[in-house]
């Protein structure tokens, strides 16, 4: 999958209060069968949107909730904890999101969502609490200042990971600049040998 | 790699510096070299599919091994040979990755291998996972081989990819935390007890952002496999790393395994891993103390693993509305001790608690026992290898004659991607290490405990503290 580089975005947010979501509930492991990243983006929540006979959940937030407008998910702390699938940021970016924030996003996830083009950020506790008590609000995320607007004056500052942040922007994966360093890997096995 | 400071050095510090091919700077993480890659059916499709694409072959198959664990059924075949798997999905990822290795030299664990199994119980078992090494996989329970005194990390699947393609992973260095347990555990409680413990204390993202090093003296009391089950839970408090010093013990188990170093290049690792083990005064950015010998038999009562507490606590109030809906969808009521919880059904396996000694635990409290009527109970060997091991003790037949069912080797209700789950509404006590809403089934309710918390509650058929069996089994031997 490739994935669209990634500058500014002014978005509407969609909120997850809870804390903890797992990548279990971002996509469950029955949809794990695959052996393509094509398609996921349709079973993203997928509990959380349907009923146990397929009809569309009526208390689901994704209910009428528009992925052209809406591209940034809000979630309480510790987003992505648990497996360490790649097809939770594939089926996220695949239903339209392009950003998640969080107080505090996992490891393994966030390593994943910014590899795929899905912008994962951390912001202090009170953006979080803003962001969280504005389901729906416009918001502008600048990833090259690493800035987060919520309005015009109440704007945060975000940190990541330099060379992520550049990948990111120019929306290419990491293998390049691994392959890049060959020699050098090829210099370390020799001395090790 | 030599050392160009004198400060003392922790286990963490060494195996990261020894590993550094190209060193982090401003602008880019470091390139960390990988030993050992351990492959399975789920995450790796798409990471072959990049190197096709662009045309790549695996740099190092001798460095990468492969084995089926995740969607393979843990029922036998049937007499034409045809395995019953979940789905035709789950039978075309299985050929995926058996047609990926035949492509790309690497070895594969195929069905049918005596020594195929869940990831992290191989490694060890086949002496594939040695002190100093560094150890990836596609999952993230690879902090699983920590125990051995290894830098082990479970990763997505571009980075699998990355591996396959350069052996090495873009990584920026972690912090550190040391996890230091006082003290000796009680009779009939155990490293998975310890390791709940230890994620209620600090939270479900207590280890966010750390490497943590388990020491002190339960942790050093431990067998290699209570250290295994400990560092296998690290990624549930958050941490992407778990380890524990190697010593004589670690070195006990490695030797004259199948892929351990032999003559006298076993002497020679023996010299390096002995060098490892965090020096006095080392320094950690977060240190925590645990008082072991106050630790009691853990159950999860929530859908986090932090939501933990004694097997004889009652059910608390919930204070927050995530704990609201946690106990909601687990259905305790406030103020209900635990132990009044009727069980459904008992899940004895997964990478946590599947290996022989775990099967040892749960027989022990099984033996000349009936499962309570109506509990489905399945016990799933955690390698072809414990299999074996188990029947040759006779363990099989403690838990037929109990009533459980004895299944083939796999990761079976920890993911329930195998077809192995529970129906709606259950209550699953599991020995697994993720008590996540429809990880085991759409509305199924999982409760972590112990092999032996698990086996005395498909007995009693409620929640139950194994210690009473325990205590008499020491009284009667």
């Amino acid at each position: 999958m490739s994935f669209e580089p990634f500058n500014a975005l002014t978005s509407r947010t969609v909120v997850l209060r809870q804390e903890n979501i797992d990548t279990d509930q971002i996509i469950p492991a029955r949809f794990l069968t695959t052996t393509s990243k094509e398609g996921l983006g349709e079973s993203v929540f997928f509990d959380w949107r349907y009923e146990d006979d397929g009809k569309p959940r009526n208390s689901s937030i994704f209910n009428g909730y528009n992925p052209d407008t809406h591209k940034i998910l809000v979630a309480g702390s510790n987003f992505g904890c648990g497996s360490s699938r790649e097809h939770a940021p594939w089926a996220l970016y695949g239903f339209g999101f392009r950003a998640v924030i969080s107080s505090d996003i996992a490891d393994i996830f966030k390593s994943n969502a910014l590899k795929n083009g899905l912008l994962a950020i951390e912001v202090d506790p009170k953006t979080h609490a803003s962001l969280l008590n504005n389901p729906g609000a416009e918001i502008e995320i600048d990833l090259e200042r690493q800035v987060v607007a919520l309005s015009v004056w109440e704007k945060a500052h975000f940190d990541i990971e330099p060379f992520a942040r550049q990948c990111l922007m120019n929306g290419v994966d990491q293998l390049g600049h691994l392959q890049n360093k060959l020699a050098e890997i090829e210099a370390y096995e020799a001395a090790c040998a | 790699m030599t050392r160009n400071n004198s400060s003392p050095q922790s286990l963490f510090d060494k195996l990261w510096e020894q590993h550094v091919a190209v060193p982090e700077t401003a602008d880019a993480p470091a390139v960390l070299y990988i030993d050992l890659h351990l492959v399975h059916e789920v995450t790796s499709p798409q990471a072959f599919s990049v190197l096709d694409e662009q045309g790549l072959k695996v740099r190092r198959p001798d460095r990468t091994i492969a084995t089926l664990d995740h969607s393979t059924p843990t029922l036998p075949a049937n007499e034409n040979g045809d395995l019953p798997y979940a789905t035709p999905d789950a039978k075309a990822q299985v050929e995926t990755l058996i047609a990926n290795c035949e492509k790309h030299g690497i070895q594969l664990l195929n069905l049918g291998d005596p020594r195929r199994g869940i990831v992290h119980v191989i490694g060890p078992e086949l002496g594939l996972t040695q002190p100093g090494k560094t150890i990836v996989c596609g999952d993230s329970h690879t902090s699983t081989h920590g125990a051995f005194g290894a830098l082990a990390f479970g990763i997505g699947t571009t980075e699998v990819g990355h591996v396959l393609a350069t052996q090495s992973v873009l990584q920026r260095k972690p912090k550190s935390m040391r996890v230091i347990f006082d003290g000796a555990l009680q009779e009939g409680v155990s490293a998975k007890d310890m390791a709940l413990a230890m994620i209620a204390e600090i939270g479900a993202d207590g280890g966010q952002g750390y490497a943590i090093e388990f020491a002190g003296e339960a942790v050093k009391a431990l067998s290699m496999e209570g250290r295994m089950t400990l560092c296998n839970m690290s990624i549930e408090a958050g941490a992407r790393f778990g380890m524990v010093a190697p010593d004589e013990l670690t070195f006990e188990w490695v030797k004259d395994r199948e892929f351990a170093p032999k003559g006298d290049s076993w002497h020679e690792a023996l010299m390096r891993w002995r060098t490892l083990p965090t020096e006095d005064g080392a320094a950690f950015d977060k240190q925590v103390r645990i008082n072991a010998g106050a630790i009691r038999p853990m159950i999860t009562y929530g859908v986090s693993p932090d939501a933990a507490a004694p097997v004889t606590a009652h059910a608390p109030k919930p204070r927050t509305s995530a704990e609201q809906h946690a106990v909601d969808y687990m259905q305790f009521e406030p103020d209900q001790p635990f132990t009044k919880a009727e069980v459904n059904r008992v899940f004895i396996g997964s990478c946590t608690n599947s290996r022989l000694s775990d099967l040892r635990d749960a027989a022990a409290i099984m033996r000349g026992r009936r499962v309570k009527e109506g509990v489905v109970t399945l016990v799933v060997p955690g390698s072809e290898a414990v299999k074996r091991a188990a029947e040759a003790e006779g363990l099989h037949d403690v838990f037929r004659a109990a009533g459980a069912e004895w299944r083939e080797p796999g990761c079976s209700m920890c993911i329930a991607m195998n077809g192995d789950a529970g129906a709606p509404g259950e209550l699953v006590v599991s020995t697994s290490n993720r008590n996540f809403i429809g990880r085991q089934g759409k509305g199924v309710r999982t409760v972590l405990a112990s092999p032996a918390t698990a086996a005395a509650s498909a007995i009693e058929g409620r929640i139950a503290d194994p210690r009473p069996y325990v205590n008499e089994m020491k009284e009667s031997a």
